[in-house]
């Protein structure tokens, strides 16, 4: 038995410890906004947050989150407004879709590190995160405008 | 020549006879164990604190097992022993054992019995606790539930699990004594070497050991392996590039992250969570022997240029994704999370600064890569995957590679390949 919290809430899951994160997310809690894409940890498409960092939930084994606090996409805005979603429609970002969990999640947790990310920031980054779409220019431009909008509102209350 | 044969005779039986009253320890009277309550409440929460810092729990508890109640497998290079029984249960565990019986299994290594404990239980650094914390130790483990946990026999091999032989190590290798304070050093100080070197008995870990078992005397706290792991140095031969500094060490041992150096995982991940029982003044405090141990203070200068250093990587040009396929695997699979600039950051850990990337042995970096972090080791709520089923020997020796040609000016791991497939193989051979 497992006890870990996911978008605010406590679950306990009874499978075993060694199962991928991912599964538990999908298939036991229920939630399928995060994705399967490889399996090794290797494209980013199951990026989740545990304690507020940016983690592949597919190599990520249930036992190791035991007690932490685990953030998917459904829960990283409360009413879906968090600056990155705002500007992924605005810029309409999303082809396909199926990366875009992931790409969201991992760009929350960059503009958390670097406000005012550098193009080599977000190249060293956001490089997990494959999209075969290859919407990487809007990813790009949508990011920098989700970090100007927080720093307008850091700034201006 | 027979009376050379006789006399020799004689000198061998006098020698076993002389032995035997050096190995012979009489057995002190069982006692009924002594009711929880006679205890005083303070003196129990004083040892409770005192066993954190001791790790007791560590090495007296199996996996999945009742606490205290021993059978945690040690594998030392003599085969493996099993923890004992310390619950007070009067058949399997210390229940019939009288305060005197406790205060000399500690001080000499002699059960109540009179049967000698093997030196994997540390006594050579008991020896050196006040009576107080002694008689408080006791009390908190005779207050403990009672868990009735037979010994279990280990694969020692005879003859080296005569216990009788045990005697004879002690008589090379360990010195009785309560902790003796330096006139020359601070109160602080000799506080933390009182911790470090009797209760937390860091250098039963971190400074290496003879063929025989027994701590190098001449090279205190020079590093050892433990567990499959590399004990660092913790003398000023610490090969991380920002040295220990009395701060580092206190954030360290304290909150299980140092932004300059790594997080505690592994076999040290139980340390700063049994510290953490202590007062702070008692983990400063050992944070204050250790700094003059290494010598930190006279190399504190290095730590802005090596901090420097290690930000440099990020711009680079030329040593990126674009030309070094290295580079580019490392960039998809670490540095989402590793990747600083600018100056490094708590959440971000520093694989350049990492003491693991700078160990003249790839074991700790290996390791963290196979098993990953939980939630519970390092920073708190925060986990590393586990690339253990993620990637081949190959691809994690490529990256360890990579970090350790671009990261550190230090000599290449040679037989990385081979160092992995080793430790996998060791990994599961311990499950």
């Amino acid at each position: 038995m497992t006890t870990f919290r996911i978008n605010g809430r406590a679950v306990t899951v009874d499978v075993e410890e060694d199962t991928p994160l991912l599964w538990v997310i999908r298939d036991v809690v229920g939630l399928t906004g995060t994705k399967f894409g490889c399996g090794i940890g290797m494209c980013g498409a199951c990026t989740v947050h545990v304690g507020g960092r940016p983690t592949r939930s597919c190599i990520t084994p249930l036992g190791y989150v035991a007690g932490a606090e685990v953030t998917t996409i459904e829960g990283l805005d409360p009413s879906g407004q968090h600056p990155l979603q705002k500007a992924w429609i605005d810029l309409q970002v999303p082809q396909c879709g199926y990366c875009q969990s992931g790409q969201i999640m991992q760009a929350a947790a960059l503009l958390k590190d670097f406000p005012t990310p550098s193009d080599q920031d977000i190249d060293a980054v956001m490089a997990g995160n494959l999209c075969r779409c290859m919407t990487y220019v809007r990813i790009r431009k949508a990011i920098k405008q989700a970090a100007a909008e927080q720093r307008m509102g850091a700034t201006n209350g | 020549m027979k009376r050379l044969l006789l006399g020799v005779a004689g000198l061998v039986v006098l020698g076993v006879l002389g032995f035997g009253l050096l190995a012979f320890r009489p057995e002190i009277s069982p006692i009924s164990p002594p009711a929880p309550d006679s205890f005083a409440p303070e003196l129990v929460a004083k040892g409770e604190a005192l066993a954190a810092g001791g790790f007791c729990t560590e090495c007296h508890t199996a996996k999945g097992g009742q606490k205290f109640a021993g059978g945690y497998p040690m594998h030392t290079p003599f085969g493996v022993l099993y923890s004992t029984n310390i619950t007070p249960d009067p058949e399997t565990g210390i229940g019939a054992w009288s305060e005197a019986a406790f205060a000399r299994s500690m001080r000499e290594g002699v059960a109540r019995d009179g049967s000698l404990l093997f030196p994997a239980f540390p006594f050579d650094h008991f020896t050196k606790l006040s009576d107080d914390d002694v008689q408080a130790l006791y009390a908190y483990f005779m207050t403990r539930p009672p868990v009735r946990a037979p010994a279990q026999a280990g694969t020692i091999p005879f003859p080296l699990n005569i216990r009788y032989l045990q005697a004879g190590w002690k008589l090379l290798f360990f010195r009785a004594g309560r902790f003796e304070p330096d006139p020359n050093k601070s109160a602080e100080w000799n506080r933390g070497a009182y911790l470090a070197e009797g209760l937390s008995h860091c250098g039963a870990c971190h400074t290496p050991r003879n063929l025989l078992g027994a701590e190098k005397s001449g090279e205190p706290y020079a590093g050892a392996v433990v567990d499959n792991w590399i004990a660092p140095p913790l003398t000023a031969a610490n090969p991380s590039p920002a040295p220990w500094t009395e701060d580092e060490l206190k954030r360290y041992l304290g909150s299980r992250v140092s932004i300059l150096h790594g997080i505690a995982a592994g076999p040290m991940s139980p340390v700063p969570h049994g510290l953490s029982a202590l007062p702070e003044s008692d983990v400063r405090a050992i944070a204050t022997y250790f700094a003059d141990v290494d010598h930190a203070a006279e190399r504190a200068a290095l730590v802005g240029p090596a901090v420097a250093r290690a930000m440099s990587y990020a711009a680079a040009p030329g040593a990126g994704q674009e030309s070094d396929p290295d580079a580019r695997f490392y960039t998809a699979a670490c540095a989402s999370c590793h990747y600083n600039s600018g100056a490094p950051l708590a959440v971000r850990s520093d694989l350049a600064l990492n003491s693991a990337v700078n160990l003249p042995d790839p074991t700790n970096l290996i390791q963290v890569m196979l098993s990953g972090v939980t939630a519970g080791e390092g920073m708190p709520g925060v986990v590393m995957p586990s690339y253990a089923h993620a990637f081949s020997d190959a691809d994690i020796a490529r990256i360890a590679a990579y970090l350790r040609r671009t990261r550190t000016y230090l000599p290449p791991w040679p037989d990385l390949d081979a160092k992995i497939a080793a430790i996998r193989q060791q990994a599961s051979a311990t499950q």
